[in-house]
């Protein structure tokens, strides 16, 4: 019953939610957002152009796509299955339930007032100031601003900051979760102890095994900064603490005795490699607890991508895995903004990825790798932590369903093969690292899902992160010092500021400001409050298809420190 | 700014001048007279503070013949507010003892070169306080009027003579000023050098970079300071700390509350114009604006007083922001953008630099001067409002006067440290409060001003149900207390808009309220009176008591006794009434602000005898005033107990049940002639009793009634009050409470004496009353206090208070009358006859309303049958 629903809704529904969004003319939002009946009426309009592209199924949902024929430029991940629904999340079918209630609610004009608007906007935003010692910080970063806007419920996005306590530098990330975020949850939890490890000198691993060995206090290893809704599961710490153990016991035996340089490009290619094999391996072995059973079967079964930056002084990593980006904000000599993307995009957009896969399987499978833009016709990025359905032999996922739980021997979802699957694995979570040397003109780092980069260009994004610091900067007192100024020019200056200040004013957090704007901005580039008003009024079961999940990291550099290390070489 | 000027004297080139250096330059070499060897180790008087407080203290106390003093500073001598301050002496003050002060420092100031050969840069430049709105005319002309009596030539002008005055000025919004010719502008650093300097040659030790630790006191009396560079012993004090005044009050151990906290202040230098500014052009006070413009060096300093202040050191004494001290452009721009509209031609003016000087500010804008009611020796002059340089010589004198006689030549009551207690001292408090003060400074003084930050400290336990009821509160030493009550039908949002020198908006809703105390009963929640209890053993309470009052309170048991507590001088310390509740106890009922006050003087003049107590029971009782005819016949209902005048006489106290509750302490009287009972409920009787008097009064037409309509019905009787109308330097004859004096009650009491020579001699001036006789209350502007009083053209007196009487449909005032010699100007004694004998005229903001003057309260008013209290009145205006 639940599948026939779900064919009837998505017939009806348009080939693309994108389109009303992104055009100017916004014929969804033509009055104020009225309750969520209006909003589908013209969604009924659309069935014209449905028919037209078939039963072509939205729900950006997932990243997954099974029956589509085509999917014309959508950015979905997963195409789902109609039992897919069930395995995520249960209780959410959404369609049936917006349909029941089509024409029952009474149109009724609600807008969210300018603090209601704010209080969801900063609801998850956090800063973090790198301590000053002696009213000086040396580190070269000045501290982040992060926040998250979430479009599914729950959000499947993740961020995870912390400092490393027992080398140096600094480790922040962004993680989009599909099919679920309980990959990318564990994945946010887990990756940063992985690096941390494999960044530790051999002889802090012993004295940290010694420790375990013995019982005694552990050194910590990473100081996170953490939003308050930002968890970590208590019930899975043990076991994620034994795997993480088994490797660093594996890097002391591996250790050779001559203590080399550890190579962070490396480190960060291990760890991520090695989480994912863990969270492949805790999948297939199980655990006798059958809460922490099922939640290891969901963590691998469900995907996450990663973008994660080690900052250790001039000394930039960005290690990428999937399609988030890791975005640097430069200012150019002339006070201009400019954008350099510090990483790749592994989707079909990118022809080396296309070429990579290719290459990895038989020519027999070139055609059916890569369909629609998606691997194996299904998902949209081409590497990603978790998906063991894209990783493991049929004979091995059937034998793990089978053995598991009956929450997953009833998921259709987890059953399903992806179709042409001859020659797994079709994906890795092995990340694309690219080093970059920071430089006085590097002014900030923005690390964003796709959920921001697919509504704002990158050129955008870095000039609005940009103006918005050096509209704070501006807040920094002005001196006259030696300089000729008269009352007249100081007035004028001061008014000017003052203008600036006020549109600044709103936001204490450069992701916070970036994400009124990703969801706000009208078609001239600025934040119009009816619109963003709207978009967040949006009920739950509708967000998903106007906007994906939204997490954003600005890391601001400091730039003397960057100077003084440039200078002493 | 001066500092400049300093540097030269000093003859010291720094690198960066600026705050940085202030509080590090501990290696400069300041005036000569700064001394760098071993500290004394005794002294009479250690004052601590280089700044223009602590020197003109020290040469003012010079000058009184004390020797043996030392001061103390921690940096360098005229260091801090004292070096960054604007340098603008300005007499044009809100209150007189302020105008005093201010016109004493400009004389001294003026003489100070001469005196000891320090130039001070003293120039008579004159100022000029503009008025953009016809309100601010009106608070401009009440200065002025007040101004000219007391010798300080001033005068209101037109936009078109400020034109003349200051060229540069932009007139055009302008509808008037006031021109204050003799105001100057003078270095303040170099003033406090001055004075430093002729303390020294008086004797004064004075040592720089010395910081003082704490205060020792044994016995709540100091006995030494401890500083950085050993101990002095000592027996007076002075905290002249500024800033830190606050820090270094609470480091003794027994801690000293000087509630004060900093703001930062921000004004700017401008190189000099094209044709230099000559060095007497005026002064420029630009309220609306909220700026200030003086010369400086041929070019311009302005700064200003912002709706936004930025409160500093909240956790005291702070390297790191003392450091951070930096020019805040953004901050200033509103200041800026007032000034290019008042001058718009210096556009073009070379910026010089923006000046971070944090000023300190008190809780009620007025500064903080006197002695620790806790710590005998203990003085404080600190608390300047950035007022520092206009003060600093005459507040200087009346610390020393206060030191070395035991009293200042004037009363400064309204300046005491005593007017605050502990709970003015949170820094939370102090922090919101001085946000507020700081715009003040510039904003409009309208009568009966309340202050919005700060409040709802201290409550009474009706205060929810009374502000349901639509109370409007205003606060007196933390205390909420209504004013008046809003009717369900009127616009409540108008109603708090109301600033106004004319009729008020509330004038209708009093008037109803006084009328019902007149016609039917009324309850006033009084709780904020200071109550204190006194019991002994023995006879001990009543013996002290005799020997504090001037009244005979051996008065049978039950009996309530009005009294003043005087001083030797004869003047009011505190004005109460003292209820006798058994042979061994008493209960004294004093106004509210009297709480430290009045604790402080018992304290000091009580025997130190176990088997005497004196315990504060203000917070214990919630208090009900029961005013109008139909009192008695509400409290007989509730109590089944007759209340007739034979059973239950005037000025009478009674425990007695009310309701349910038992143990309330009735007594008859109400404050304000009306018939009618003060109820003293313990608190968790408070909302019960308050319940029952509302349902029974319910027949009898009862209604919540507040502080204004007491006022009126008290003022309209000639009921003085302590702290408005009369002060420590006002005697019981010379306010016509003879009848409260018992001068052959068998003993000595404090101030007899006095009050024995007066009665001999006669009295050199009389609280009288008067009636506004060609006054339009609905037109005219309102009298408020500090009017001055004419009498057949000359200048006699100022008012102290007013109220409009609903009986009598007209003003009245309050105030003092003197005998001022044609001649001489001398003082002479004042009798009735003089009184009588004159054809009065009361000055509002420049205008003159006649006024009859009536040294008793009109007959008609008492319409009940005569009362004890009624005959002590008729009785003693029969003499």
């Amino acid at each position: 019953a639940v599948s026939r629903d779900h064919a009837i809704a998505l017939q009806l529904l348009p080939p693309s939610p994108r389109i009303p969004v992104r055009s100017s003319s916004l014929p969804l939002f033509s009055d104020a957002m009225p309750a969520p009946t209006q909003l589908f009426f013209p969604l009924i309009r659309n069935c014209e152009l449905s028919r037209i592209y078939g039963t072509a199924c939205y729900c950006h949902h997932k990243h997954l796509c099974c029956s589509s024929p085509y999917v014309p430029q959508s950015r979905l991940r997963y195409t789902p299955h109609p039992a897919y629904a069930t395995f995520c999340r249960p209780k959410e079918n959404w369609w049936q339930y917006t349909q029941g209630r089509r024409y029952a609610s009474t149109p009724q004009k609600f807008y969210l007032t300018p603090p209601q608007v704010n209080s969801i906007l900063k609801a998850n935003e956090y800063s973090f100031k790198v301590p000053e010692f002696d009213g000086k910080n040396v580190s070269s970063i000045l501290g982040f601003d992060s926040n998250q806007l979430p479009a599914n419920a729950p959000i499947e996005d993740r961020r995870s900051a912390a400092t490393c306590l027992q080398t140096r530098g600094m480790l922040l990330g962004v993680f989009d979760g599909h099919a679920g975020c309980a990959c990318s949850q564990a994945v946010s939890e887990r990756l940063f102890y992985y690096i941390a490890v494999s960044l530790l000198p051999h002889e802090t691993l012993l004295e940290i095994e010694n420790a375990v060995e013995s019982g005694r206090a552990l050194l910590p290893i990473l100081q996170w900064h953490k939003h308050p809704n930002d968890y970590f599961s208590k019930e899975a710490s043990k076991l994620y603490f034994n795997s993480l153990r088994t490797y660093w016991q594996e890097l002391i035996d591996l250790n050779t005795g001559e203590s080399t340089d550890i190579d962070v490009k490396e480190a960060l290619i291990n760890a991520f490699k090695r989480l994912d094999n863990d969270i492949s391996l805790e999948a297939q072995v199980g655990d006798p607890n059958s809460f922490l059973n099922y939640l290891v079967l969901r963590v691998a079964f469900s995907g996450a991508t990663a973008c994660v930056a080690h900052v250790d002084g001039v000394d930039l990593h960005v290690a990428n895995t999937g399609d988030s980006r890791a975005m640097l904000g430069v200012q150019e000599e002339d006070g201009s903004w400019s954008a350099v993307t510090l990483s790749n995009d592994h989707n079909a957009q990118n022809e080396r990825e296309l070429e990579r896969l290719k290459l990895e399987h038989p020519k027999s499978e070139a055609k059916s790798v890569v369909k629609q833009d998606r691997l194996l016709g299904l998902l949209m990025p081409f590497r990603a932590f978790g998906d063991v359905k894209f990783k493991w032999s049929i004979d091995l996922q059937k034998r793990v369903i089978e053995s598991g739980p009956d929450q997953l021997n009833d998921n259709e979802y987890t059953k399903f093969i992806p179709p042409n699957y001859h020659t797994p694995p079709y994906l890795t979570a092995e990340p694309e690292v690219t080093y970059h040397r920071l430089r006085p003109q590097d002014k900030f780092l923005v690390l964003a899902t796709d959920g921001l980069w697919e509504t704002m260009h990158r050129q955008d994004v870095v000039r609005i992160v940009g103006e918005y610091l050096t509209g704070m900067h501006h807040q920094q007192p002005i001196a006259v010092g030696g300089y000729k100024v008269t009352l007249g020019q100081m007035h004028g200056l001061l008014t000017e500021r003052r203008t600036k200040m006020s549109s600044v004013f709103e936001d204490q957090n450069a992701a916070t400001h970036l994400i009124r704007h990703a969801v706000g901005n009208n078609e001239f580039g600025t934040v119009d409050h009816e619109r963003l008003s709207k978009m967040l009024s949006l009920p739950e079961e509708l967000a998903r298809m106007y906007r994906d999940d939204i997490t954003i990291i600005v890391v601001q550099f400091n730039s003397h420190v960057v100077g003084a290390y440039q200078n002493q070489e | 700014v001066m500092f400049y000027r300093l540097l030269s004297i000093v003859g010291r080139q720094r690198a960066s001048p600026g705050w940085q250096n202030w509080s590090s330059a501990r290696n400069s070499t300041s005036a000569a007279e700064a001394r760098s060897m071993a500290l004394p180790t005794q002294a009479q008087v250690v004052i601590c503070g280089g700044g223009i407080m602590g020197t003109s203290v020290a040469y003012h106390l010079s000058k009184m013949g004390w020797k043996d003093i030392v001061l103390l500073e921690q940096g360098r001598l005229a260091a801090g507010s004292t070096r960054f301050c604007a340098g603008i002496l300005s007499t044009a003050r809100h209150l007189t003892i302020e105008q005093k002060m201010a016109d004493y420092s400009n004389k001294l100031y003026h003489q100070l070169e001469q005196e000891t050969g320090i130039q001070t840069g003293y120039t008579r430049t004159g100022s000029i306080f503009l008025a953009q709105t016809q309100d601010r005319l009106i608070s401009l002309k009440r200065i002025n009027s007040r101004l000219n009596v007391i010798g300080i030539p001033s005068e209101i002008i037109s936009p078109k003579k400020v034109a003349e005055l200051h060229h540069l000025l932009n007139v055009h919004d302008l509808v008037g000023a006031m021109h204050v010719p003799e105001d100057a502008v003078v270095s303040s650093a170099d003033v406090a050098l001055a004075l430093a300097s002729a303390a020294s040659q008086n004797g004064v030790q004075i040592y720089d970079r010395t910081s003082v630790l704490h205060v020792m006191v044994k016995k709540g009396q100091v006995t030494g300071v401890e500083t950085d560079k050993g101990q002095i012993e000592c027996q007076y004090f002075v905290n002249c700390a500024g800033q830190w005044a606050y820090e270094l009050g609470l480091s003794n151990e027994e801690p000293v509350s000087i509630p004060l906290h900093a703001c930062e202040h921000f004004y700017l230098l401008t190189r000099p114009l094209e044709t230099p500014l000559q060095s007497s052009t005026p002064t420029i006070v630009d309220a609306d604006g909220r700026i200030y413009i003086r010369n400086w060096q041929g070019g311009i300093l302005s700064g200003g007083f912002e709706k936004n202040p930025k409160p500093i050191f909240t956790e005291g004494k702070n390297q790191l922001e003392i450091q951070n001290l930096q020019e805040d452009w953004d901050h200033f721009e509103p200041l800026l953008s007032s000034l290019l509209r008042r001058m718009p031609e210096l556009e073009t003016l070379e910026i010089m630099k923006l000046v971070n000087c944090p000023e300190t500010f008190t809780p009620d804008m007025r500064c903080i001067m006197g002695e620790s009611p806790a710590v005998q020796g203990y003085f404080v002059l600190a608390g300047m409002n950035s007022a520092g340089l206009s003060f600093g010589g005459g507040a200087g004198k009346y610390l020393a006067e206060w030191m070395v006689h035991g009293y200042p030549s004037e009363n400064v009551w309204e300046l005491d440290l005593k007017r605050f207690g502990a709970l003015q001292s949170s820094r939370t408090f102090l922090r919101h409060r001085v946000m507020e003060v700081m715009p003040l400074m510039y904003d409009l003084k309208v009568p009966r001003w309340d202050f919005q930050t700060g409040r709802q400290l201290r409550t009474s336990p009706l205060y929810d149900r009374l502000d349901a009821q639509g109370a409007r509160w205003m606060e007196k030493h933390g205390f909420e207390r209504p004013k008046y009550f809003v009717p369900p039908d009127k616009d409540l949002l108008a109603l708090e808009q109301s600033k106004t020198f004319y009729k008020p908006d509330w004038f209708d809703i009093v008037e109803s309220e006084v009328k019902c105390c007149k016609e039917a009963v009324c309850v006033i929640d009084m709780s904020s009176f200071t109550k204190f209890e006194i019991t002994s053993t023995g006879d001990q309470a009543l013996e002290v008591l005799q020997y504090l009052f001037s009244n005979d309170l051996d008065v049978p048991v039950g009996h309530i006794v009005h009294t003043g507590m005087l001083n030797e001088g004869g003047g009011y310390e505190n004005d109460c009434s003292i209820a006798r509740l058994n042979k061994r106890s008493f209960f004294m009922i004093s106004p509210t602000d009297q709480q430290v006050h009045c604790w402080a003087w018992l304290k000091k003049h009580m025997p130190k005898d176990s088997n005497l107590l004196l315990e504060d029971v203000t917070w214990k009782y919630t208090a009900l005033n029961l005013i109008g005819p139909r009192a008695v016949d509400v409290l007989s209902e509730l109590s089944y107990a007759p209340m007739t005048p034979d059973h239950f006489p005037s000025l009478f106290c009674k425990e007695m049940s009310v309701g349910y509750a038992n143990g309330i302490r009735v007594m008859s009287m109400t404050h304000t002639g009306e018939p009618g009972f003060m109820l003293y409920i313990p608190i968790e009787y408070a909302l019960h009793v308050y319940n029952e008097v509302m349902s029974v009064g319910q027949k009898y037409g009862i209604r919540n009634a507040g502080y204004y309509a007491l006022r009126s019905l008290r003022i309209e009787k000639f009921f003085a009050f302590w702290g408005q109308d009369i002060n420590n330097l006002t005697t019981p004859l010379e306010c016509g409470r003879e009848s409260r004096v018992k001068l052959e009650k068998g003993m000595d009491f404090i101030g007899r004496d006095a009050l024995l020579l007066q009665k001999q001699n006669g009295v050199y001036k009389r609280l009288t009353m008067f009636i506004l006789d060609d006054h339009d209350t609905d037109l005219d502007l309102w009298p408020w206090w500090g009017e001055p009083i004419y009498r057949n053209g000359q200048y006699v007196g100022k008012t102290t208070s007013s109220a409009y009487s609903y009986s009598l449909e007209r003003h009245v005032c309050l105030g003092f009358v003197h005998n001022f010699s044609e001649d001489t100007g001398e003082e002479q004694v004042v009798t009735a006859d003089f009184i009588n004998r004159g054809e009065y005229e009361i000055d509002i903001a420049g205008y003159r309303f006649q006024a009859k003057a009536k040294l008793y309260p009109v007959a008609s008013l008492f319409t009940q049958k005569r009362r004890k209290d009624d005959m002590e009145l008729s009785d003693l205006h029969g003499k």
